[in-house]
């Protein structure tokens, strides 16, 4: 019978670990395409940037465009709207925060952290409740008492800024990070 | 044979689960210390290489379904746009599982053929060898759906052949054959509803498959592995412990199949398959030679050599319930071929015949060979004599080579193999 | 009794090694491709930049009036962001403006304007390369009943790949040999199955002018087409390749690995 008292133990085992390292280090790249598979596809991330014409909204109408799957409000403001989101006191303001993907996480929710230029609000049009789409508020057809947007699943409502007042909704609707190519073309995304 | 497990649970936790439900016992015995022969070569390693190619093939498989899209209409884009442009990586996992059915089956036929020369299907395995061809016509059935899922050209014509097959038996009662191709189809012809049906029944077959798996190694572990001379462990001599001798051994070998495996995923993806498939299915126009992947061409072969539909039907049913039969065909008391030296030179032959019939099928159904002074031979009849042999094998050869063979002398044992020099 | 089933064997095989032998001129089978250089060959291939951006002018300026190439969005182009394309993102920007894609309704709800005109608007990146007739039928009434194939997949969709498809480009329109009858409307290609190809020849010296100066001859133009529709039936080959080299050299690594610590564990037992 073979005498099984192991010759070299350290170079018997050195073999076993480094062929396990390898074995694993290659499960491991193995393994990634199948979890990265299930990324969005590129497909997909073609469509996570649009440029959207803004020429035909007139003064005081929203338009609707589709961003990444949601809606997208892109609302002229008339110089009413402005005044009155400018007259807002920030501290009544149940979130205070701008929610403005082109600023810091910390900036304030003041009307000029809202936009980029006064007249030209580009919202995301998801409440930040539980998602459902608010219906903006016209002087032919006023939603809630802020002149913004009312959300008719919970009655949250929504300023002129697009900043929440009342109801459930714990954020100010989002502003997407966006710019504008031209006066009269926005690139979101 | 393994006797009574020595698994010893090591730690408190251990000790109560094991009480309750003996998993890790059951792992024990059967994956490290089961005993198996010491004389277990390299063709031995295709049953460990066949199981990794199992999981390669579900995993994969389960990935893709994350993406394709079975309705007529969008099956090859989904493919093509979906998968193989879009999708990150759907490239690699697409190749991964396109080529992981051809390397599937050459492991399963060299694991097959395996089984043929040593005599692993004799008594006491009858019921092991069977449970194999079970497996092997599962996976047959598994591949021909899985085909037709692109529907490219290949995809719907290769079904629409296959499936008109069963009507063929209208030929024994009239209607019959019609009825079982419409229902099949869920239509008059191939079209969405197949397809649906295919793709359902493409994800279950694998796990059914495994589930066959599971009751092959249990009906192999009750006599124990077969080993390249054929004959019996007589004791722990004979044997070793399946971890780490085999274990190591096995991984090792998997590590060079996967590396011919890669070799083709990553260099050549589309060698063994049919541009024809890269074309969409037209049901207006079918393609001027249809074949199917080259794992079915010698049954196609023996299809075709029939003229006659029901008889090349019938013909090719017999060639696989045929292999359910050699465990009682073949008369010989001696297992392994390497003691038969008559039996192993028609098993070569044999080897040659399928390889001969899986060209015959690859051929348009008219093609013929140039022979010398000008005179050429239809591949037809080559395949007919070729059919021929493939019974003639199993029902002639076997039975008659026991009464007539004198086999060279066994060893005594696996562990003193001295009496005859082993090969 | 040994020698009888060798001995059939053998003469199967001589039988069979004899047919290379006999050969006549046969004009049903095409002529098989001509063997063309390309840069994507080979385990280490990669497409030529520079080649893959004059393809894709020939193909533009040439092919696209008859060959769509649905499967291809304009984003695929670019190389950025880990593309696998040959054009920068503004360069696919603006080839995508200037291609005309059908636009959906109007705020009137119309998809035609006055005149019946399908409404368009100009391409963005995620839009595909929109195809030269709106259906097959109209592509077979503007070519004489023949249906021209969508490229996309072509290379990989015909035997022989891109040596067949080089071959039936530029061997469109050559003499047929005495005595071969052209059928009417189409033209003579020996690389083409059954020798009568509808498709008239594509390319000639100068179809195109390169923007790169590269001279435009018949071959240059069919090669570099041919390149770009290589790209377009397999963008992914080049990451392919690269991943497959770290692949094999990983599998040699473990291989060889696994093979010393199989003889370690065996060690006592050989």
């Amino acid at each position: 019978m073979a005498d099984t008292t192991a010759l070299e133990p350290t170079r018997r085992d050195f073999i076993y670990i480094a062929t396990g390292a390898v074995a694993a280090v290659s499960a491991a790249f193995a393994a990634w395409p199948f979890i990265d598979q299930m990324n969005p596809t590129s497909a997909v991330l073609a469509m996570a940037s649009i440029e959207a014409d803004i020429s035909a909204v007139q003064l005081g109408q929203q338009v609707v465009f589709k961003w990444r799957g949601h809606p997208l409000f892109v609302r002229r403001r008339t110089p009413a709207e402005i005044a009155e989101s400018k007259a807002v006191d920030i501290s009544t303001l149940p979130d205070p925060l701008a929610r403005n993907a082109n600023l810091p996480d910390n900036a304030p929710a003041t009307d000029a952290n809202r936009e980029i230029k006064p007249e030209w609000l580009v919202l995301v049009g998801v409440c930040t409740h539980l998602g459902c789409t608010p219906t903006v508020s016209t002087p032919q057809s006023p939603q809630g008492e802020y002149g913004g947007w009312l959300c008719h699943c919970h009655g949250s409502q929504y300023d002129t800024a697009g900043r929440i007042r009342k109801g459930p909704a714990p954020q100010n609707l989002a502003v997407p990070p966006y710019s504008f190519i031209s006066d009269t073309k926005l690139k979101i995304g | 044979m393994s006797g009574p497990s020595t698994y010893v649970p090591k730690s408190g936790f251990a000790r109560w689960f094991d009480s309750r439900l003996p998993l890790m016992r059951f792992a024990h015995d059967t994956m490290l210390t089961f005993p198996t022969p010491r004389n277990l070569n390299f063709w031995y390693a295709f049953g460990a290489i066949l199981t990794v190619m199992l999981g390669v093939q579900i995993v994969s498989g389960i990935v893709l379904a994350m993406h394709f899209v079975p309705n007529a209409n969008m099956a090859f884009d989904s493919v093509e746009n979906g998968i193989m442009r879009d999708v990150n990586y759907g490239w690699l996992i697409r190749y991964l599982h396109s080529n992981g059915a051809t390397f599937f089956f050459i492991a399963v036929y060299v694991h097959m053929f395996r089984g043929l020369y040593y005599g692993s299907y004799k008594a006491p395995r009858e019921v092991l060898w069977i449970l194999g061809v079970i497996l092997y016509l599962l996976m047959v059935t598994t591949a021909f759906f899985g085909y037709v899922l692109p529907w490219g050209q290949m995809s719907f014509w290769g079904a629409t052949v296959i499936t008109n097959l069963f009507s063929s038996l209208d030929q024994v009662i009239p209607g019959l054959g019609t009825g079982i191709t419409h229902w099949l189809w869920g239509d008059f012809a191939v079209g969405d509803a197949t397809l649906n049906r295919f793709f359902s029944l493409h994800y279950l077959l694998p796990f059914v498959i495994a589930g066959v798996v599971g009751l092959h190694i249990w009906a192999l572990h009750v006599p124990g592995n077969n080993n390249p001379l054929g004959i019996d462990t007589k004791g722990p001599q004979d044997t070793l412990p399946f971890h780490p001798y085999y274990t190591a051994k096995d991984a090792f070998y998997v590590a060079l199949f996967a590396l011919v495996f890669l070799g083709f995923v990553f260099y050549e993806p589309n060698f063994f398959g049919n541009p024809d498939n890269y074309t969409p299915a037209n049901p207006l126009v079918t393609p001027p030679d249809i074949v199917p992947e080259w794992y079915l061409l010698p049954f196609y072969a023996m299809l075709r050599s029939v003229p006659q539909k029901l008889i090349g039907v019938l013909v090719l049913a017999g060639a696989l319930v045929t292999l359910v039969f050699i465990p009682w065909l073949d008369t010989s008391k001696v297992r392994s071929s390497r003691f038969r030296p008559m039996m192993k030179q028609f098993f070569w032959i044999f080897v040659v015949d399928c390889m001969i019939l899986g060209y015959c099928g690859s051929q348009g159904a008219d093609a013929s060979l140039e022979m010398m002074q000008g005179m050429t031979l239809p591949l037809v009849w080559v395949a007919r004599v070729a059919t021929l042999y493939y019974f003639a094998y199993f029902w002639v050869v076997m039975p008659l080579l026991g009464l007539i063979e004198t086999p060279k002398p066994l060893p005594a044992s696996i562990a003193q193999p001295v009496l005859s020099p082993a090969e | 009794m040994n020698a009888l089933p060798l001995g059939l064997s053998l003469a199967a095989l001589l039988a069979f090694s004899g047919s290379a032998l006999a050969q006549s001129v046969d004009t049903s089978e095409p002529v098989p491709p001509k063997h063309e250089s390309w840069s994507f060959n080979g385990p280490f291939g990669m497409y030529d930049r520079a080649s893959l951006q004059r393809g894709f002018q020939v193909y533009k300026e040439v092919c696209s009036a008859c060959h769509s190439l649905d499967r291809v969005a304009f984003h695929d182009l670019s190389d950025e962001n880990g593309g696998d394309g040959f054009f920068t993102d503004a360069q696919v920007k603006a080839i995508a403006a200037s291609y005309k894609v059908p636009a959906g309704p109007n705020d009137k709800g119309e998809t035609v304007d006055a005149n019946g005109t399908p409404l368009t608007r100009p391409g963005i990146p995620a839009d595909y390369f929109p195809p030269p007739f709106p259906n097959e039928e109209a592509a077979r009434t503007a070519n004489g009943g023949t249906l021209p194939p969508d490229l996309s997949l072509i290379v990989k969709a015909r035997d022989g790949g891109s040596d067949y498809v080089y071959s039936i480009v530029v061997g469109d329109g050559m003499t047929p040999p005495h005595g071969f009858k052209v059928i009417e409307g189409k033209y003579f290609d020996s690389y083409f199955p059954g020798r009568n190809i509808s498709m008239p020849p594509p390319l000639a010296d100068n179809s195109v002018t390169y923007s790169d100066g590269t001279n435009a001859t018949k071959a240059q133009e069919a090669h570099d087409v041919v390149t770009f529709l290589s790209w377009a039936s397999e963008p992914k080959l080049e990451q392919r390749h690269r991943i497959g080299f770290g692949v094999m050299v990983f599998m040699i690594l473990l291989s060889g690995l696994l093979f010393l610590s199989y003889r370690r564990v065996w060690k006592d037992e050989h």
